[in-house]
């Protein structure tokens, strides 16, 4: 057996089904193997869409994200993305050819110092340099990759140890005596917390992304109505708990839900599970919780105290841990305070539903990201790209089961939302997945509509097109003296002549309505198609300036109660 | 309070580990002062030594965030108090005379230091001890014009039993 066979067979003992790729010169062995195998590979137009779509099949399954690359330039497209999956901890190994052993170092035809270069964006990484050692390293890339806080590892692979023979094809175990994650919360620091939960009047959880990597969602819902504490979550963690009931207050932060961004800071206990207190989440950190103690659980101690002093800290995994708690509370009775608090914001939340219905023309973003909510089964996966339309489907978009929701988080990065969703699909196949874009991400990445066309993926594509670099264009107007500096996208190009150009079909929406019915029908039909919605470009999501607290929030909202105004929400 | 902290890192002793460490003070904007790499009491193992600059804060985040490389096995500070700390140093001092090489020579008894080579005009010496008394003796030989200076910056490994 070679190495390219080799690492084909490590990789599915890994239960690896599909891997996205791209070929190229120091591949080619690899390649020449998968030509006989029969796992399967999804060939993307750019490796930067490789990597997401790796990324976005790692968040809607739970499994690893599998992608591979050529050498030198191959390898330097998936920087992107392995930064990505870094940042919002998602478990990806990145595969990259090399050149040979021997040329290494001296500036070969496409050498790229891989290992160097994606040093600081990695968990770990590996270069293949003996064949026998193969499956080693691939079983514990994978392990790494997976465990404790997920991230991404990178494998690289010189071309002659794709071609080598094996002289024996042996898993042995790679020990790492430095790698031994905490997963199990410590029992005295759960009672210390169980303290602290009973004697608080307004106890609020925040939830993070850890919630959904871990599968503590249920646990959460438990631990959460047993407390009386009302959920918000940050944008990794929607999905954390079912949005639609009335505890779950929506995102915080600085496109948070004006009843959570108003709230939270009256919170005299916070209890942040699996999240890392992003500056996108907390605002101004000095003035976040004033006046309440927090407690922290998490996965990766080096988060505990990083942005924020804890009262309690709680090192493990979120499932262990809440399971600990749920534990600790079978009998407990909650504080009669809480249980006040608690029923007031489910009440507020109610209250300030925000208005969806306008008829105008170009649409309200808002009016079709309801419309797009309206038209989801619980199943279906969204995966947003990154601009305002992203935090308008965060905003507006009620999200119930976890690994519906995928986003590029930590990073923000534009071009990531329509591979990602093919990855989805790819992972899904049963479940409907819809990718809502900018016009501006989505050309970033617009090839990918040869891969689902070729691979016959019957992704729902929605454009909100604003004909701007839209949340730029926000921050120009609100924070810039409305000098719109290289924020205006013309006219070009025409995206439904772009799609049906790749043989997938598009239709331009322009009335309410449309969105959801084009949907619907998609949905039904399990066809691929193209929706180029014409939003409006001035229409704008109320926001936290940077460096503000949590509840200035700047811009009013429409309720669809006319006589709240935003500040009602804070009494 | 920011002030100068020494940690003790064990580390597998392979290909690209001092890039990985180092890379990650760089990047979380933490300043080294020094850093001394070598074997360990383990095979395979390397023990690094680096003083960073740093307040509390930012020395525990140092500690976790080099915690998580998964290379790296343990990380320790070491307490001044608890620990012994030498760093070797080499100095070449210029010795125009008899006069200055005679107290050169002088200075070189009171501070345990070796000489390592002689020629005409300057003497090399070899230094070994706490960073402080390495700095004394270069401020005393700056009266005779230093040529050069080279040094190892500090090891140290902690007192008593203690791990
Ligand atoms: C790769 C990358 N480049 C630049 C940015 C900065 N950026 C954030 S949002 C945005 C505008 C996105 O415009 P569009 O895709 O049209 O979406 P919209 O905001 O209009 O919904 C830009 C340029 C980014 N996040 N990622």
């Amino acid at each position: 057996m070679n190495g390219g066979e080799a690492i084909l067979k490590a990789l599915k003992e890994q239960g690896v089904d599909t891997i996205f790729g791209y070929p190229g010169g120091t591949v080619i062995p690899l390649y020449d193997s998968l030509y006989d195998d029969d796992l399967r590979h999804i060939l993307v137009r750019h490796e930067q869409c490789a990597v997401h779509a790796a990324e976005g099949y790692a968040r809607a399954s739970g499994k690893v994200g599998v992608c591979l690359a050529t050498s030198g330039p191959g390898a330097t497209n998936l920087i992107t993305g392995i930064a990505d999956a870094n940042m919002d901890s998602t478990p990806i190994v990145a595969i990259t050819g090399q050149v040979n052993l021997d040329a290494i170092g001296n500036d070969a035809f496409q050498e790229a110092d891989i290992i160097g270069i994606s040093m600081p964006i990695t968990k770990h990484s590996y270069q293949i340099n003996s064949l026998d050692s193969i499956p080693s390293i691939v079983k514990s890339s994978f392990d790494i990759a997976k465990t404790g806080r997920p991230g991404p590892v990178v494998i690289d692979f010189p071309k002659e140890m794709q071609e080598g023979e094996l002289s024996k094809y042996e898993t042995t175990l790679i020990e790492n005596p430095g790698y031994n994650p905490t997963l199990g919360g410590n029992i005295k620091q759960v009672k210390k917390a169980c303290e602290l939960i009973k004697q608080s009047k307004n106890p609020i959880i925040l939830a993070g992304g850890g919630i959904i990597i871990s599968g503590a969602n249920k646990e959460l819902e438990k631990f959460a109505k047993t407390i009386k504490a009302p959920v918000v979550t940050t944008l990794m963690g929607k999905g954390a708990v079912p949005e639609d009931e009335e505890y779950a207050l929506g995102m915080l932060g600085m496109h948070g839900r004006i009843v959570a961004n108003k709230n939270i800071n009256k919170s005299d206990l916070l209890i942040a599970i699996g999240c890392r207190f992003s500056d996108r989440t907390t605002g101004k950190i000095e003035e976040f919780i004033p006046n309440g103690k927090i407690i922290h659980i998490d996965v990766d101690p080096a988060e505990i105290g990083k942005n924020i002093d804890v009262d309690i800290p709680i090192v493990g995994d979120a499932l262990n841990v809440l399971k600990m708690f749920n534990n600790q509370l079978t009998k407990y009775q909650p504080n009669p305070n809480a249980v006040k608090w608690y029923d007031g914001l489910k009440n507020k939340k109610l209250k300030f539903n925000l208005k969806t219905d306008y008829d105008t023309n170009p649409l309200m973003p808002q009016t079709v990201i309801k419309e797009i909510s309206d038209s989801l089964t619980d199943d279906t996966i969204v995966v947003t790209d990154v601009g305002l339309h992203q935090m308008f489907a965060a905003h507006y978009l009620n999200v119930n089961k976890p690994r519906k929701f995928i986003s590029s988080g930590g990073l923000g990065t534009m071009g990531y939302g329509f591979p990602a969703a093919i990855g989805a699909k790819v992972a899904c196949e049963d479940d409907p997945v819809i990718a809502i874009c900018g016009d501006g991400g989505f050309l970033m990445v617009s090839q990918e509509l040869a891969t689902v066309q070729t691979y016959d993926l019957p992704l729902i594509i929605t454009i909100l097109d604003n004909r701007k670099l839209g949340m730029v264009y926000q921050w120009q107007n609100l924070l810039y003296n409305k000098r719109l500096s290289q924020t205006d996208l013309g006219t070009v190009p025409d995206f439904v002549k772009l799609a049906e150009s790749y043989g997938i079909n598009g239709v331009n929406i322009t009335k309410p309505g449309e969105t959801k019915e084009v949907i619907k029908k998609a949905i039904k039909d399990n066809e691929a198609i193209l929706l180029n919605i014409d939003i409006q470009k001035d229409e704008f999501l109320p926001m936290v300036p940077p460096g503000s607290a949590v509840e200035e929030v700047l811009g009013d909202y429409d309720f669809e109660d006319e006589s709240l105004t935003n500040e009602d929400a804070a009494k | 309070m920011f002030k100068n902290h020494t940690i003790s890192i064990l580390v597998e002793n392979k290909p690209g580990v001092l890039q990985k460490v180092t890379g990650l003070f760089t990047r979380r904007g933490f300043n080294i002062e020094s850093i001394t790499v070598g074997s360990s009491e383990v095979e395979n193992l390397a023990r690094m030594v680096i003083v960073v600059y740093a307040d509390l804060k930012g020395l525990e985040q140092v500690k976790k965030q080099l915690n998580k490389l998964v290379d790296v096995i343990k990380v320790i500070e070491l307490d001044p108090n608890s620990s012994v700390k030498r760093e070797l140093c080499l100095i070449k001092v210029k010795t125009n005379d008899a006069k200055a090489r005679t107290e050169v020579m002088q200075y070189t008894e009171v501070f345990r230091c070796n000489i390592v080579d002689v020629c005409d005009h300057a003497i090399t010496l070899e230094v070994i001890g706490h960073p402080n008394k390495i700095n004394a003796l270069i401020k005393l030989l700056k009266n005779y014009g230093i040529k050069k200076i080279a040094r190892t910056g500090p090891t140290a490994v902690s007192r008593g039993l203690v791990l």
